[in-house]
């Protein structure tokens, strides 16, 4: 993709972005750039449980501009993987509306790649036809498919296992499968639904490195769920933090520190310190609730 | 695995490799002739030691079996008719297994994705399901006359089952996530079916195959008793008539061989269609 927006400033997001994606020439320049990548409004979610509606989701309102890294923060069950299956349109709502680009999202669609934690490569296809199978059925020619799948193999370093199967892959070189897939479909936006929970340490850093390289070349808008404090820290221009019960945003923070980013830096543990506070401040109720059950 | 990443000095390392694969089969296939040679033996030790005349001795039948297939010792009307019955049998239960993969593979697949279709035909299907397939030979005799045709339907009938409960399950156990990365990249409709449903079930259905075929091997003999002249069952069935039980075991010893070679086909095609995954490789 555009190689030579490697060093822009990330604060760009407001300016005319590179004309990329064949799928947005409809919309001119300037005007896209105003448009939000996503748009959410009174988000609600009910589900029906067999002891009645559990609300899940709570007047969720959420504007992510073009290019921006959001982390949805939170404890499990807060709803924040519920809400990113609602941007990738695999769930219904309740009540509300959600935009991408200024159109409503009725369903999942190419223009929002999903990245899931337990990969949902097919087993039955190798690492290039994968990262092809997007670009296969938008119906490009088999030379095309192969020169883009070859193309981002390269991308995310796995180009000596183009022909392996997912299973003849360890788990961070799944994940790098299941990144590359997204991206060779050139969509937009980057949905990411705690991709890097399964994996070790070290993995881990390393493809969160990774992903902001990719985040930095493509100038995606990414919207990275995860439990990790750090994680959300090291990685966010901007932590979305969710309380639980119902699911509703506890508090919205801009991170500006410089990348790269030293978690072991003062300000960084400040930022750590009040958001893991604010995060258990929000579990204690149903901590409490835990420790009755259990008694 | 060690040979897939390598593509400098394959030609030196693939020798090494298909030598160890011969090793290794033929090495599989000496421990898997111990336990028939072992019952053989105490088959012939039984015969011997009992003095029954009613069970042929193993060299017997494979004197009659030697007859059977190329004539010169007993020459009499089943001496060299092997081939005869062999491809009348054969013809059959492919017919009858076609007709049940062309019919069991597509209803399996609407049934494996269709809610509705499934509470619409899940109380007849298993109702039926239980019924011996032999139970049905009156019906069939009547409905399809004495010979082959009524051998093609039981052997169809016996074969369906397997296989279009087979595809159901294969259907059904596609991972869900599969369909939501599907939708994602933009793969829906006919195109999600073939791409994911289809693929998905196929190490499925193939077992759904396999069964359906060694059913259809087990029928035909049923089914060559609706008063055919040729094929393997009809052999067996005449030679109870005139007790020659050294030819009914020669029948059935060919059965058997025709069955397994069958199923050595489709575990061939099998093992290609899933080089994706060890685990359904038979």
């Amino acid at each position: 993709m555009s190689e030579q927006n490697i060093g822009a400033p990330r604060q760009n997001i407001d300016a005319p972005q590179r004309n990329g994606g064949a799928s947005q020439q409809n919309i001119d320049a300037p005007q896209r750039a105003k448009v939000p990548a996503l748009q959410l409004s009174g988000v609600s979610k009910v589900y029906q449980a067999s002891n009645g509606p559990v609300e899940a989701l709570s007047d969720i309102n959420l504007t992510i501009p073009q290019g921006q890294f959001v982390c949805l923060l939170g404890a499990s069950g807060c709803g924040k993987s519920s809400l990113l299956r609602m941007l990738a349109g695999f769930e219904s709502l309740t009540a509300g509306s959600i935009s991408t680009y200024g159109m409503p999202v009725q369903g999942p669609g190419p223009d929002r790649g999903m990245v899931f934690q337990d990969y949902g490569l097919f087993p039955w296809l190798t690492v290039l036809e994968n990262i092809g199978f997007g670009p296969k059925h938008a119906g490009r020619s088999r030379r095309e498919v192969r020169e883009i799948a070859q193309k981002f193999v390269e991308m995310v370093g796995l180009g000596g296992f183009s022909d392996r199967y997912p299973g003849q892959l360890s788990g961070g070189m799944k994940q790098r499968v299941a990144i590359a897939r997204v991206l060779a479909n050139n969509g937009r936006i980057l949905l990411m639904d705690e991709p890097f929970g399964a994996l070790d340490a070290l993995t881990r850093a390393k493809l969160q490195e990774e992903l902001l390289t990719i985040w930095r070349e493509t100038r995606l808008t990414v919207v990275f769920v995860t439990h990790s404090v750090e994680e959300a820290i090291f990685l966010a221009d901007r932590v979305v933090v969710m309380s639980a019960g119902p699911g509703r945003i506890a508090s919205d923070i801009e991170i500006d520190l410089p990348r790269p980013r030293d978690v072991s830096s003062v300000e960084f543990n400040v930022l750590r310190r009040e958001i893991t506070q604010g995060l258990s401040s929000h579990l204690a109720p149903q901590k409490l609730d835990t420790a009755m059950v259990n008694a | 695995m060690s040979e897939l990443p390598v593509s400098v000095g394959t030609a030196p390392v693939a020798p090494a490799i298909a030598g160890k694969s011969v090793a290794r089969r033929s090495s599989t296939v000496a421990l898997g002739l111990i336990v028939p040679i072992l019952l053989l033996g105490l088959w012939w030790a039984l015969v011997d030691w009992s003095g029954t005349m009613l069970i042929p001795t193993p060299k017997d039948v494979a004197i009659m079996m030697w007859d059977f297939t190329f004539g010169g010792v007993y020459d009499d009307a089943f001496s060299a008719t092997l081939l005869m019955h062999l491809w009348a049998s054969t013809r059959r239960v492919f017919m009858g297994f076609g007709l049940a993969a062309v019919s069991g593979v597509p209803l399996g697949l609407l049934l494996g994705r269709s809610a509705l279709l499934r509470t619409l035909l899940d109380p007849l299907l298993s109702l039926l399901r239980p019924i011996p397939v032999t139970a049905w030979l009156p019906l069939a005799m009547i409905f399809f006359g004495l010979g082959s045709n009524s051998a093609v339907f039981l052997v169809f009938l016996g074969a369906f089952y397997p296989i279009m409960l087979n595809t159901v399950f294969g259907v059904r156990s596609v991972d869900v996530r599969l369909f939501e990365a599907a939708a994602m990249l933009g793969c829906t409709g006919t195109a999600q079916f073939r791409s994911v449903t289809l693929r998905g079930a196929l190490p499925s259905i193939f077992n759904g195959l396999r069964l359906g075929l060694s059913f259809a091997w087990i029928l035909i003999v049923v089914g060559e008793m609706t008063g055919v002249q040729l094929g393997l069952g009809a052999v067996i069935m005449d030679a109870r008539t005139l007790s020659r039980t050294d030819l009914v075991i020669t029948g059935m010893i060919f059965i058997g061989l025709a069955g397994f070679f069958c199923d050595r086909a489709l575990v061939l095609i099998n093992n290609r269609l899933m080089r994706w995954s060890p685990q359904h490789h038979v």
